[in-house]
């Protein structure tokens, strides 16, 4: 059972290992020639001002919050959409009983203008 | 298992492993240089076509050209961040390939969960994003991070909700059972095979899930994210040479693997259109190619032929009209299965 998802640690390993060599085969190829005005952050050829790591809106914060929330409901109802067709019309109903509570918090928050981006 | 066993067990994924990878860096090199050509043509272009016939050896060229660059360390960055970020990108984006089945039986890991996995692991993307915006400490790659994480972040939830649909009609994780289910009903007996595929029935799912995987890869239309003209490249700016082409590989990656899951997942993966004696003999891995070249083109085309969002369209586009879109589908899709008109049996 277990040894089904070796191959997956494997290609992982994998997969950080053609990560890594690209990056040191062009440390090692490339030229490297550092002078202070080349390492600034770009800034379309103005001097940096102030820090970049800056305010941002909370509207960001609000989506990821959001995204929890439904991202959530979507590892819920994974393990029910397989089993749909042994669990009938029970099921169903009680999955859309739930959805249906989701619905209203979703219509809330859409009323309230949580999801406008003017 | 003694140790000699379990060695051998070991050479022979790994040559799976090398199967996989190798003909994917293949493919992504000419898909680079597919797109200059066929965007070129939609714009009455002749695209490259000067290094080596017709082109050919553009992409070589490039990665060369690539690999003999400076990679530059900004001063203000968090350089260990700075350098894990396009490995954070390019590691899932390779990794989500183990479970992809090319043919019957020809997968590298067969596993039950495989749709939870690619779907675990092309979420996975974001934090590469996050982590390059972050540690470059440059604004425009802060911006660029910001908004890219909250639009992979939506559609992510509707290109979820699309998945759900599929697996409520499959009634299995495993992708290969999900293309050995869409082969059969009523119209595969009758040698039709393509109406039984999930596009049909599943249409407006089909749409969701692929223009959410563009707006995934951060594709045209939905490239605010890179923005060359506002924000010049996003989370990638600060990174050049090697570290540079990371991204631009986990991003060609990202396509073609999309490409792949639109055909498993809605296009019957291997399985020819019509049952004939002709169709019957190419080898089923030719066709899940096809199928892939075929979306995978649309990419191209879109980018092509659309101009880019703004952001508050984005972000409408995928909270006011495809999550409603999907739990509505999921809805009927439930309420159709309880009936006896149900196809999925």
């Amino acid at each position: 059972m277990l040894a089904e998802y070796f191959p997956i640690l494997l290609f992982i390993l994998v997969g950080l290992a053609i990560g890594v060599a690209p990056m040191l085969l062009g440390r090692l190829l490339g030229p490297n020639r550092p002078d202070p005005e080349k390492l600034s952050p770009y800034e379309c050829g103005f001097e940096a001002f102030e820090d970049a790591r800056m305010k941002f809106d909370v509207r960001y914060y609000l989506v990821a919050i959001l995204f929890i929330l439904f991202d959530l409901e979507i590892a819920f109802l994974f393990p029910w959409a397989v089993a749909l067709n042994d669990i009938g019309m029970a099921g169903f109903l009680a999955m859309m009983l739930f959805l249906g509570i989701l619905v209203v918090g979703f219509a809330y928050e859409w009323a309230k203008g949580a999801l406008e981006w003017e | 298992m003694d140790l000699r066993l379990a060695l051998i067990d070991t050479a022979w994924t790994l040559a799976g492993i090398v199967a996989i990878v190798v003909p994917l860096f293949v493919a992504v090199a000419y898909l680079t240089l597919w797109e200059r050509k066929l965007i070129g043509w939609i714009q009455i272009r002749i695209g490259p076509n000067r290094v080596g016939p017709l082109g050919l050896l553009q992409p070589i060229a490039d990665g060369v050209k690539l690999l003999f660059k400076e990679i530059i360390l900004p001063t203000n960055a968090s350089k260990g961040l700075f350098v894990l970020a396009p490995i954070m990108m390019l590691m899932p984006a390779l990794a989500a390939w183990a479970v992809i089945p090319f043919a019957p039986e020809l997968v590298l890991a067969d596993i039950n969960a495989g749709l939870l996995y690619v779907l675990a692991l092309t979420s996975f993307g974001v934090y590469g994003v996050i982590i390059a915006g972050w540690a470059s400490n440059s604004k425009y790659a802060f911006l660029g991070a910001m908004r890219s994480a909250a639009q992979m972040v939506s559609y992510e939830l509707a290109m979820g909700f699309a998945l759900v649909v599929v697996l409520m009609v499959s009634g299995s994780l495993n992708l290969s059972d999900i293309v050995a289910q869409q082969g059969r009903g009523r119209f595969a007996d009758m040698g039709l095979t393509f109406l039984s595929w999930n596009w049909l029935p599943l249409l407006p799912m089909l749409v969701v899930y692929f223009v959410s995987g563009v707006a995934e890869t951060n594709r045209a239309p939905f490239d605010v994210v890179e923005g060359e003209s506002e924000i010049v490249a996003g989370h990638m700016i600060e990174y050049s040479g090697m570290s540079f082409a990371l991204f631009f590989l986990a991003e060609y990656m990202n396509m073609i693997l999309i490409s792949a899951l639109t055909a498993i997942l809605f296009f019957g993966g291997w399985q020819a259109p019509v049952s004939s004696a002709l169709f019957d003999a190419v080898p089923p891995f030719l066709w899940l190619l096809a199928k892939m070249f075929v979306i995978v083109s649309m990419f191209l085309w879109i980018r092509a032929t659309f101009p880019r969002y703004r952001y508050d369209q984005i972000m409408r586009l995928g909270w006011k009209v495809f999550i409603p879109l999907t739990l509505v589908w999921i809805a009927v899709i439930g309420l159709w299965m309880q009936t006896p008109w149900s196809l999925w049996q």
